[in-house]
């Protein structure tokens, strides 16, 4: 096998060396009632093409463009990533490296890292960011224990328009230890309705999506404001689609404390949702509380710039129990992706792509209306939004997948009353032509 | 000696992105604008992050350099105890990196993502085995994931079991995630001090395990890399007042083919797929850390599992006592497709044999450096062994100092100061995939560094010189945190 480099020969001297007779002697310590697994019954190994063969049939199974015409976002988005951003991300010194412990030989990681955080505390409007979080669903979990524990309040309120597979998360997190989650409905516009805060006491966070689960855009100064009216609540921005903001105002600008989602859409590849990255970014008054790694800027015994892990003393292997997050392997890989990704599209080229995003999602909206396809929500979108295909359409849905067309997500499976409605995204991949298909099928 | 240390080679200086570039460069091939500008509510619009811009040769060398600057398996020897830095094969990586595995959107119809679906079966249905455990969850995201969705079960199962319980056994050998994980759950973490042999004393549990107890969490191979030989007896003692055994499994490396968990006691554990089955660890991650549990946990484990009936695989939601969901879509399956891909190459017998080779390999380097290095728990080990620096303590030098002597002889550093248990720990896992000749070049660099203490211990003290920077200064950076520019 030629992950295993050692021959029979050196494997005797190393036995001799040590003073035991055989492999199975260096076991010793294991009590016989363990060891009743001396034969792992598992398929014959491949050899690397046979490999290649079997995974190849695997991967040939998967509904992926440019055969299939996929309109599906719902937090899992489809961007072009630049050959050299993954080019730079194959090295192996990027790739094969552990969580940079040891400074000295670690500074390509750190700096990287470094950048990143820099990087996405510009975007988010936010004074720091952490080196990431597993996904947006549990950056946002955490979020919310992190203002339950600044505010030391059991109860927080969570917009019904925040992604539905989010939603669970947080609700998994928050169950053992009984937090109360109140839940804020979304009005006939498709954004939160926040009428409801008044009533629900004392409340550690408000926190909503933007652009939110039905890709509206929410009205985040209105929000805050609803928020802050009890000072000591937090105002949290979630997000799933973070090109948003080279559009739109940013979270920080608009009075959020904390701003978190999944920045998979930065030049990580959607790989069946997984992995991605819980982007995490808070005002300075979190810091102390922020959960995960922070990287941070310092000088070598020479007055070199450098850069190192700090602030451990919030962290599990240091605090222990009382530590602000269990977390410790985060997304590295996966944030410097994202820092790459943003480096390579740069202030200039953000702007640009989020406008063509919009431009794209803007010409399919206009167009199924047009074709006289209802669009239930009237606030400004990003990238996606509802369609109603009105009574009947799953049938018609099901026979576009023949077409090779997912014409986007049946969102009753997430909203029993939205029994005919749609999710449909479309970015800088779909051409016109695409969108023009997709509307001439659905309008047919 | 003097011809294997390291050298600097060519390392160049690299300034932080935005101090390069010039506004109006782009890296970034734009799409073609084939639709028309369409209007944009001026009350949300924004101007756009403050982000350098770069072309795409600024960019390529930007990170080339950084690269330049890590350490890293694909370099050389990277024996950080409890991490198993084995070798990631490349042919997972074009694996992962297939376009119907890489562009696979999450929600697409099952019938249209069979592929990846048989693929998490297949891989559960392997783990198991792996391990001797009934069913398994491939959804958490890290090994700390995997230890919150364990706790989460264990917390489920007490309160399906009519009364929930306030505390959690942690042996002081167990790894520092345990207690964090614990807390999110609310159970109050209990220390459980290990004996003399550096393991788990039956007698000393028996005193501290009650019906208040929701279980313990074992590290098993333990921190010392040592084997808990009396987990029989262990989770007879926590069984009996109706608790449960988790095992961290982040030391499975020293076990595959050897150990059946479930019959050592085990109710559940985590495995590090990032640690024993070769998936990189990319500075930090994404790792995977897929929970195995007993036939009697199989109704808690998050949600959706995926089954088979008549060669066709499906989402399965409906499984009420489940604690839940911890990942936004299925967990990271980029990660699972690369585990799958080591798992398929290696077969039964290879994965037996990696783990008899990386118990071969943490013994072969405990023997040759314990006269030089003062070996606290002098007992065959299994897949790592913990040396301390106190014969060098004499010369004034600790392990920091030999840790860094280290990288200047062409090697990552141990794990050091951990575990707890043992002071100034300098903690080796050399893992299988490390050549005899290899291990006996490190084994060499430390007797060189022993020898150094005791004749110039200022080389150590001044170490390291070779690399882009020298020690930094961690207390500015903690006292006056600069966390972006």
């Amino acid at each position: 096998m030629r992950y295993l480099p050692h021959t029979e020969a050196e494997i005797e001297e190393m036995l001799q060396a040590i003073g035991v007779k055989s492999l199975r002697e260096l076991f010793s310590p294991v009590p016989e009632s363990c060891c009743t697994l001396t034969h792992l019954d598992l398929p014959e190994p491949f050899t690397e093409w046979e490999l290649d063969r079997h995974m190849q049939a695997l991967a040939g199974t998967t509904a992926v463009s440019p055969d299939y015409k996929v309109f599906l976002g719902a937090g899992s988005y489809e961007h072009h990533i630049p050959a050299a951003a993954a080019y730079v991300l194959s090295r192996g010194e990027f790739v094969t490296a552990y969580t940079p412990y040891q400074p000295e030989v670690s500074q390509g990681t750190l700096q990287a890292i470094y950048e990143y955080q820099t990087l996405v505390s510009r975007l988010l409007g936010m004074d720091v960011a952490n080196a990431s979080m597993y996904d947006g669903a549990s950056a946002l979990a955490e979020a919310l224990l992190m203002a339950i524990r600044m505010t030391r309040r059991g109860k927080v309120a969570l917009s019904a328009a925040v992604h539905p597979l989010y939603r669970k998360v947080v609700e998994t997190y928050l169950a053992p230890t009984g937090y109360e989650i109140v839940e804020l409905p979304f009005g006939e516009n498709g954004r939160t309705d926040l009428s409801g805060l008044d009533g629900a006491g004392e409340l550690a966070a408000v926190a909503v999506q933007s652009p939110n689960f039905f890709g509206c855009v929410e009205d985040l100064q209105a929000a805050a404001a609803a928020a802050h009216q009890d000072e000591k609540t937090l105002f949290i921005v979630g997000f799933t689609e973070p090109l948003a903001y080279g559009l739109y105002k940013n979270p920080g600008s608009q009075g959020a404390d904390i701003s978190c989602g999944e920045g998979q859409s930065f030049g990580i590849p959607r790989s069946f949702g997984g992995p991605g990255l819980g982007m995490f970014a808070a005002k300075q008054k979190c810091l102390r509380q922020m959960p995960g790694r922070l990287i941070g800027k310092t000088t070598d015994a020479e007055g070199k710039r450098g850069f190192v892990l700090t602030l451990a003393t919030r962290e599990q292997h240091i605090r222990r129990e009382k530590a602000t997050s269990n977390i410790c392997s985060n997304q590295g890989l996966c944030a410097t992706s994202a820092a790459v990704y943003m480096a390579a599209l740069g202030g200039t080229g953000i702007r640009q792509l989020a406008r063509l995003n919009y431009d794209k999602s803007e010409y399919l909206k206009r167009s199924l209306a047009g074709a006289g396809i209802s669009i239930p929500f009237s606030a400004p979108t990003f990238n996606e939004f509802v369609a109603d295909f009105g009574d009947g359409f799953e049938g018609a849905w099901k026979r576009l997948l023949e077409k090779k067309i997912v014409a986007g997500l049946r969102l009753a499976r997430f909203f029993p009353e939205m029994k005919d409605r749609y999710l449909l995204c479309a970015t800088e991949t779909h051409a016109k032509e695409d969108l023009d298909a997709l509307v001439k099928e659905v309008s047919s | 000696m003097n011809e294997t240390v390291g050298t600097n080679g060519l390392i160049f200086n690299e300034p932080l992105l935005w101090e390069k570039g010039a506004a109006g460069r782009t890296g970034f091939s734009m799409p073609r604008r084939d639709v028309d500008n369409a209007p944009v509510d001026e009350n949300l619009a924004g101007e756009g992050p403050d982000f350098p811009d770069l072309s795409e040769v600024d960019l390529v060398r930007h990170y080339m350099r950084l690269s330049q600057w890590n350490f890293s398996v694909d370099t050389g020897m990277y024996p950080l105890g409890s991490c198993t830095m084995k070798y990631n094969p490349k042919t997972n990586e074009r694996q992962a990196a297939l376009p119907g595995i890489a562009g696979a959107h999450p929600l697409l119809p099952e019938a249209l993502c069979q592929g990846t679906l048989q693929l998490i079966h297949e891989l559960s249905d392997s783990l198991c085995r792996i391990t001797g455990m009934d069913a398994v969850s491939l959804q958490p995201a890290a090994g700390a994931h995997g230890e919150l969705t364990g706790m989460l079960i264990i917390y489920a199962h007490h309160v399906a079991k009519g009364k929930k319980r306030s505390k959690i056994l942690i042996p002081d050998t167990a790894h520092g995630t345990n207690p964090a994980s614990a807390s999110l759950c609310g159970f109050a973490s209990i220390p459980l001090a290990s004996n003399e042999k550096g393991i788990l004393d039956p007698a000393t549990l028996a005193e501290l395990m009650d019906e208040d107890t929701a279980g313990i969490m074992v590290t098993n191979p333990n921190t010392l890399g040592l084997f808990e030989e009396n987990i029989t007896e262990v989770a007879k003692i926590v069984h009996d007042k109706g608790g449960l055994v988790y095992c961290d499994g982040a030391n499975m490396n020293a076990l595959m083919g050897q150990v059946n968990m479930k019959d050592s006691g085990v109710d559940l554990l985590h495995l590090n797929l990032h640690k024993t089955f070769s998936t990189p660890h990319g500075g930090g991650g994404p790792g995977a850390g897929p929970v195995c549990v007993t036939k009697a946990l199989e109704p808690f484990l998050p949600v959706p599992r995926v089954v088979e009936e008549n060669g066709r695989y499906a989402f399965s939601w409906d499984h009420p006592q489940s604690v839940g969901k911890l990942h936004a879509f299925w967990g990271n399956f980029g990660i699972l497709v690369r585990a799958y891909s080591y798992i398929r190459s290696m077969g039964g017998e290879n994965l037996k044999k990696a783990s008899q080779l990386a118990v071969l390999n943490a013994n072969y380097i405990k023997e040759r450096l314990k006269g030089t290095y003062h070996l606290p728990y002098d007992r065959p080990c299994m897949h790592e062994c913990v040396f301390t620096d106190k014969h060098q303590q004499a010369h004034k030098v600790s392990t920091l100092d030999i840790a860094k002597r280290l990288m200047e002889y062409g090697f990552h550093p141990p794990t050091v100061y951990f575990p707890l248990v043992v002071s100034g720990a300098l903690m080796i896992e050399p893992t299988e995939t490390e050549c005899k000749a290899d291990i006996d070049r490190f084994i060499e660099a430390m007797k060189a560094i022993d020898a150094e203490a005791k004749e110039n211990p200022d080389l150590l003290h001044d170490a390291p010189k070779i690399p882009k920077v020298r020690r930094l200064d961690e207390v500015a950076a903690a006292r006056k945190p600069c966390l972006k520019d």
